[in-house]
């Protein structure tokens, strides 16, 4: 039910851009990605700020090694970091290569009862495969906003192309990130848990995420677009000379305007985790809390018990114990 | 309180979701799942809001009339306050990595215990009342109303939760949903909607000291009754100190271990290792407690409880502090005392009289935890040891919640328990070290009503140590927390009989050669040491 409603907001979005387009060509291509970029910007810098305004009173890591403690044992200094070198190795396995997702393994419950532990990569594979796709597919986009268009882009569609198949070249990216889509939905979808626990946010990305790689790949293979127009308006974008040429296909409005649906509502969706894992403070602290003190900066005083309140509670018994105190 | 099933009806666990949606699905509070709740004086004596006499399983909690506003400025309030809260409420993209981590969703089959889920709880309110999506789009954001069913299923599954971390470990963005859990039950607390398992022995602590309520004449007259026993089993005649001023170190142990076995053993351990190095160290009657249940409440009490530490360390004029074997009580002394109530400047950078290794890791601190001191005095060959002695145990290692996830405490207390021990065995790899299981009743959690609920979520440890005792026999499950000791016993008689506990220095005072002991004919429990029964056979 969730996913059909996001499916028809994704659709709905479409019908716009397609009814739209034609009509109202400045309005796609010209207004609505000035507005899309900056409600990405100002949404992601207010995001981020409110979590920087929120300070880290006490550090919390999750300590997934063994800590820094006697010479003689062996410190895990990726899993248990005990300085900045080892945070910022951690943190660059977290997110260039989902560490901790790669831990995830299957609990299954069999009879006896006997709980099992598999392998469970799926997962992580898919995770990494959409999102490294992801950023290889924009990084070939560059190609629309540079003139001349870097070696470096070059070589990145040459590579992505090696296997040198159709005309144009098929992408390698473009097949495995719908596919890891594909994956990412058919996983919620299909797993009661996942669907038990899934929300329309959960959806509603995927599905503008596949219509986006969607109209690209149709643009690219089979609904030719006019390039040349396209980077015209592209480069007018970026130059801040907006134009709208003539003979770009609604496809290309199409792809465009999903594309601003997403980035307009990224900031206010779960896929700021993009920003957010940096400052995951289970994950960007070191595990050195004995050694260096935390400074928590709202740390106030607290009514306390006393050991002198103490001591007048027991004062008798202590004695009769043999006990010292303070006051005969 | 409700009859508890035998194991083979508890082990039937039903992992299907609900036909309804877990926002149109109220919760059932049901026996055996939660604890009692708090009692007026509990509350009274710690200075909490709305002390009252009041049953989970009552409609009416008795709630102050504005409650609601209370919980959302205490939302906000902690929204400003602790960053992990906010990023933790924006940026779970429900991938579901920790659902089947969790001990508790693996026992109960309970959706709204797999961790995501439970987070959703208050995540859902946050959207409603915080962000401007949920605020125009409702339900279709994931948002909605706080009710008081809502708040209730707060209640219960913030109580079904035991701090373990375990997610956190699993989460691609480290959402760790102890955090969500603590602020949680820092939040029900405004409504006075504590359990009386953590508000009795809170406010225990407070008052006198320790968890149990033990007053300075009992905690000696126990730990007495342990020195005969010392005697009794080695000869060698102890006499520890207490409150005692300039000793080099002050000792603190969980309470639980001067109360109840197999924990008094523990203690026994402590005592004789320390006699055996002749060590300067004293006890504390006023801090006669590692364990901190105020961390189970709020962060307020948690410190709270906490001053003694630090506060009797500067009184008695002690160079350092030594802490026994416990779990949360290592996660709030390596995470969080220092920042509460810090610096300890009047102290010194720990250093061992014995061997002279200076404990750099522990410079700010100035707290060691006592595997981490035997390990060295082990290391440097401080001690004689005949493992031996121990030879009629076949031991695996639990690695408590709060010392693996919270600290990396790992190979210190193998270390030394492989040196005491000849028969060691591991368990399977994804359920030991950070990837350890709760034993079920961490947290405040372990009371005699939710039996149910603990031998659910101590299912997957209990099944890990099924594994190790049918394929090397093993009989003896040790580690490092008062919670493991008092709460792992029930488990293994329920889930697999045959299965005893111990902490990791009973078994260093059973291997442990001490000057002038008699020939030892027992272990610390009275048992036959091995050897011993066939040896008076021939005779």
């Amino acid at each position: 039910m969730k996913a059909i409603i996001s499916f028809i907001i994704v659709l709905f979005l479409v019908l716009i851009a397609y009814a739209g387009a034609s009509h109202a060509p400045y309005i796609f291509g010209v207004v609505i990605p000035y507005l899309a970029v900056l409600l990405f910007i100002g949404g992601m810098i207010y995001r981020v700020l409110l979590w920087g305004s929120s300070p880290v009173p006490f550090r919390i890591t999750t300590t997934c090694g063994q800590q820094k403690s006697l010479p003689w044992i062996k410190h895990s200094k990726l899993e248990s970091p005990f300085g900045l070198l080892g945070v910022i190795g951690r943190m660059a396995l977290e997110v260039l290569l989902f560490r901790s997702l790669f831990r995830n393994v299957k609990t299954q419950l069999q009879d006896g009862p006997k709980l099992t532990y598999g392998e469970a990569k799926w997962l992580w594979a898919a995770g990494m495969a959409f999102h490294w796709t992801f950023l290889i597919i924009l990084i070939r986009h560059m190609r629309f906003f540079l003139v001349p268009v870097p070696g470096v882009i070059h070589m990145i569609e040459g590579l992505d192309s090696f296997l040198q198949v159709g005309v144009p070249l098929l992408y390698m990216t473009d097949v495995i990130f719908l596919g890891a889509v594909l994956y990412l939905f058919l996983r919620r979808a299909g797993i009661p848990q996942m669907r038990y626990l899934s929300l329309v946010n959960d959806y509603f990305p995927l599905f503008l995420i596949f219509g986006i790689g969607l109209t690209g790949v149709l643009m690219r293979y089979f609904l030719k677009t006019d390039i040349v127009s396209v980077k015209v308006l592209t480069m007018g974008l970026v130059t801040f000379t907006p134009s709208i040429p003539q003979g770009i296909g609604v496809i290309f409005y199409i792809h465009l305007f999903l594309l601003c649906a997403l980035i307009a509502y990224f900031p206010f969706s779960k896929l700021v985790h993009m920003g957010g894992v940096f400052l995951s403070p289970t994950r960007n602290l070191a595990n050195n809390n004995r050694a260096k003190r935390h400074i928590n900066p709202w740390n106030y005083p607290v009514h306390v018990h006393t050991y002198e309140e103490y001591e007048n509670d027991f004062r008798d018994k202590m004695k009769n114990a043999g006990l010292p105190v303070e006051k005969e | 309180m409700a009859k508890l099933p035998k194991p083979e009806e508890l082990a039937k666990i039903d992992y299907a979701a609900p036909k309804t949606g877990w926002m149109d699905t109220p919760v059932v509070i049901k026996e055996g799942m939660f604890c009692h709740g708090s009692k007026p004086k509990s509350l009274q004596t710690l200075d909490f809001p709305n002390p009252r006499e009041w049953r989970p399983q009552d409609v009416d909690w008795k709630l102050p009339e504005n409650w609601k506003e209370i919980l959302l400025e205490g939302i906000a309030d902690r929204l400003k306050k602790y960053r992990s809260f906010r990023l933790f409420m924006d940026i779970c993209v429900r991938c579901g990595a920790c659902a089947d981590k969790c001990h508790f969703f693996i026992g109960t089959g309970d959706p709204k215990n797999m961790p995501v889920l439970r987070a959703e709880l208050i995540r859902s309110v946050y959207r409603k009342e915080f962000t401007v999506a949920g605020k125009i789009f409702g339900k279709m954001a994931g948002a909605r109303e706080l009710t008081v069913d809502v708040l209730k299923e707060w209640w219960y599954y913030f109580f079904q939760c035991t701090e373990c971390r375990r997610c956190s470990v699993f989460c691609p963005y480290g959402i760790d949903q102890a955090e969500i859990t603590i602020i949680g039950r820092e939040l029900l607390n405004l409504l006075g909607l504590n359990i009386e398992w953590i508000a009795g022995p809170a406010a225990n602590c407070y008052m006198k000291g320790n968890h149990l309520g033990l007053e300075p004449h009992t905690i000696i007259g126990n730990l007495e009754y342990m020195l005969d026993d010392i005697e009794t089993v080695s000869g060698i005649k102890i006499k520890p100190s207490f409150n005692r001023k300039g000793a080099e170190i002050l000792f603190v142990a969980p309470s639980g271990d001067l109360f109840a076995d197999p924990g008094t053993y523990t203690a026994m351990g402590y005592l004789m290792l320390f006699q055996e190095l002749g060590l300067d160290y004293t006890w504390s009657t006023y801090a006669s407690e590692g364990g901190n249940f105020g961390f189970f409440t709020s962060n307020e009490m948690a410190k709270r409880l906490n001053s003694k530490i630090y506060a009797e360390a500067k009184r008695l004029g002690v160079k350092y502090i030594i802490g026994g074997e416990c779990g949360h009580m290592w996660r709030v002394m390596h995470q969080y005392m220092d920042t509460w109530n810090g610096p300890a400047d009047f102290l010194e950078v720990p250093k061992s009289p014995i061997t002279g290794t200076v404990f750099e890791h522990a410079k700010s601190t100035k707290m060691i935890h006592i595997a981490e001191f035997t390990a060295d005095l082990i290391r440097n060959n401080k001690l004689k040891l005949d493992p031996k002695r121990n030879d009629h145990l076949k031991v695996t290692w639990h690695d408590s919640c709060n010392t693996a996830r919270g600290m990396g405490f790992f190979d210190e207390p193998r270390f030394v328990c492989k040196s005491v021990v000849n028969n060691f065995f591991e368990m399977p790899e994804d359920t030991i070290r950070e990837k350890t299981f709760c034993c079920g009743s961490g947290s405040g959690l372990n009371a005699s009503e939710d039996m149910d609920l603990r031998m659910k979520g101590g299912l997957p440890r209990a099944n890990a140590v099924k594994y190790v005792h049918d394929h090397y026999g093993v009989n003896m499950l040790a580690n490092i927390c008062a919670i493991d000791r008092a709460s792992l016993p029930p488990l293994m008689d329920y889930w697999v009989p045959g299965v005893k506990v111990t902490g990791l220095h009973e078994l260093v005072a059973n291997a442990m050669i001490m000057t002038g002991e008699k020939e030892r004919t027992t272990d610390l429990r009275g048992e036959p040491l091995p050897g011993i029964e066939q040896k008076e056979e021939k005779a």
